[in-house]
């Protein structure tokens, strides 16, 4: 019996994401909304949540004079566009070139994450090579150890092979991690059927042949998650980039504390930039919340 | 007893073929290589540093245990470990149980479900380096908004930075709010991998709620508490960039003007790109692997009890 591969079709429907439970809607209806206390507490919770975020909107939107006005401004100003500009315009800062730069490096960690723990993960999860088991659990073994204590010698080696100061230092040791392999595995375990490797084997398909045009599009919607918590990962980074950077190559990162640290007292000007820093993922929140929630509590789940 | 061999072939089996062996290892390459290099290598090389005398220009002279004996005897390292430890405890306890009634909150039937979620996360998507911007100004002495509300209440206006309890206590608030809602997700997802039977049976039993909580749901889930706890062991050992935005001018490093909340990491990184002493700033960093290792095994022998405690 011979088979056929259909890739676009998985046999097992993945596993993520169960389809909300819509069946609800033709029940019956409370005729008037009564906000139980729980719903109470949850929106407060959320206005906590947001109101940071909010209270840095209204301080971006003021002249600086403003910000240390008593009480303090709660709603939003008109002066939102001179401050962005002000930022954009500071040339010890460098704000537009930090932005390039935390895209160039996240966007390259990501792909690369992304495409080593979906190989990574595919063969602990499929393929038979002695040491497996040993060597997952070393894997597993790695989330666990604070490598951020190991910036020293990581420093010296970074001044060795001339990389201080530059790109490549903040996006090199960050290429590979142990939680994107595990998530990987976990979800080829369950998504993956042995039948379709068999399949393709006798077919007579090697096996990159196999995961390249087999796995890896049964693998989309976890690669996805990962890609999307890996970028926000990278993105947010403070403290090696702020280490190892030079003040040619800052990150959005190092340029807000810069902008925040140096000898600017203009709040105004500092809130702007800050929030042209959140900006950009919080665009990625609105537009992917669900599938990020998802992903994060997926995660937890694993362990 | 052929037939059923293939089954169980790729479940059990350790050896496959040489082609197979071979992809195996070539898969998992790239993450073994990448990791020696820049996570093993770094974190085992900085126990050789220690060892030394060593400057941030290279030159370098055997000392042994020199460091460690020195760090025993300096008091900026204790101020350094009790304000880390001290922080770690204000925010993480709170922390955690705020997270685990949201938890709760959200474990239910509830209209606009990924709404709330993405909610509780937001905080979390906000970076380090805004978050310690955005509080900072929060928390300024004479215009900040918290203080402002404190005054209806009849609090005079705090300086927030200049004492050890008020700094420590700002900080703490910023690590919660950026990471209260997360570890609810967490606990959110082990509260409903807990069977709905379980509760089923202690209400028949006549279990109140809060008898269920305590005896059903709490020993449920404590692989993830403990996993919880870990993680924030790991993150909040190492806490650095809110405390250090958190005290703006040139000196940032210091935390504040007697060290008052100079985290370990701050001290660390001072020794070693402020002081260009390699050697002694890898010496810190080693005894904070030890103390992670110490609290997290602290954290363990607590979370035991409580199985046996019920």
């Amino acid at each position: 019996m011979t088979t056929h591969i259909e890739p676009a079709a998985p046999p097992v429907a993945p596993p993520t994401r169960v389809p909300p439970v819509t069946t609800r809607r033709t029940a019956r209806r409370p005729r008037r909304w009564v906000p139980s206390p729980r719903v109470v507490i949850l929106l407060f919770v959320t206005v906590l949540s947001a109101f940071p975020l909010y209270f840095m909107l209204v301080m971006a939107s003021r002249p600086n004079d403003d910000i240390t006005s008593v009480p303090p401004p709660l709603t939003p100003g008109s002066e939102l566009m001179t401050n962005v500009q002000r930022v954009l315009e500071n040339e010890d800062v460098m704000f537009q070139q930090a932005v390039i730069n935390s895209l160039l490096v996240s966007l390259v960690a990501t792909v690369c994450v992304v495409l080593f723990s979906a190989m990574a993960g595919f063969a602990f999860a499929k393929l038979r090579f002695i040491g497996r088991q040993p060597l997952l659990a070393f894997v597993l073994a790695t989330m666990m150890v604070p490598v951020q204590l190991g910036l020293i010698p990581l420093y010296m080696l970074m001044s060795k092979i001339h990389l201080a100061g530059t790109l490549p230092a903040v996006t090199l040791p960050f290429l590979v991690t142990g939680f994107g392999i595990f998530m990987v595995r976990q979800y080829v375990i369950q998504a993956v059927p042995d039948e379709l490797l068999d399949a393709a084997k006798m077919d007579g398909a090697s096996i990159p042949r196999t995961f390249l045009f087999v796995v890896l599009p049964l693998l989309r919607p976890i690669l996805a998650v990962l890609a999307l918590l890996t970028f926000m990962e990278r993105w947010n980074d403070f403290l090696w980039p702020f280490l190892v950077l030079d003040l040619e190559h800052p990150t959005v990162q190092v340029a807000l504390s810069r902008l925040a640290g140096g000898y600017y007292t203009d709040q105004a000007l500092v809130m702007a930039g800050t929030l042209l820093g959140v900006v950009p993922l919080l665009i990625v929140f609105i537009l992917f919340g669900r599938q990020i929630v998802g992903g994060i509590m997926e995660g937890g789940l694993k362990q | 007893m052929d037939h059923t061999r293939p089954a169980v072939r790729r479940v059990r089996g350790s050896r496959g073929s040489t082609a197979e062996q071979l992809a195996g290892y070539s898969f998992i390459s790239p993450f073994f290589i990448l990791f020696a290099i820049f996570g093993l290598f770094p974190i085992l090389f900085t126990f050789w540093v220690s060892l030394h005398d060593w400057s941030l220009l290279g030159d370098r002279s055997w000392t042994g245990l020199a460091n460690y004996t020195e760090l025993v005897g300096d008091e900026r390292f204790w101020t350094a470990l009790v304000n880390t430890l001290g922080i770690f405890v204000l925010a993480t306890v709170p922390q955690l149980l705020m997270a685990l009634a949201l938890a709760q909150l959200l474990n239910r039937r509830l209209r606009g479900l990924t709404f709330w979620r993405m909610g509780v996360l937001l905080p979390n998507i906000t970076s380090v380096a805004a978050v310690g911007i955005i509080f900072t100004l929060l928390f300024a002495r004479d215009f900040g908004l918290v203080n402002w509300l404190l005054g209806f209440v009849g609090v005079e206006n705090i300086d927030w930075q200049a004492h050890r309890w008020s700094s420590w206590l700002a900080i703490s608030v910023m690590v919660d709010w950026r990471w209260t809602g997360y570890n609810a997700l967490i606990f959110l997802a082990a509260l409903q991998a807990v069977p709905k039977d379980l509760y089923e049976a202690a209400s028949i039993d006549g279990a109140s709620q809060f008898r269920q909580f305590w005896s059903v749901t709490i020993p449920m889930l404590r692989p993830t508490i403990i996993f919880v706890t870990l993680i924030s062991t790991i993150g909040g050992i190492q806490l650095f960039t809110e405390p250090l935005l958190f005290n703006s001018g040139t000196n940032a490093i210091s935390g504040g003007n007697t060290h008052q909340f100079q985290t370990l990491t701050m001290y660390l990184y001072e020794k070693a790109f402020v002081g260009q002493e390699f050697g002694y700033a890898s010496t810190i960093a080693w005894v904070m692997v030890l103390v992670i290792a110490l609290v997290a095994g602290i954290n363990a022998l607590m979370l035991r009890r409580i199985r046996t405690a019920v």
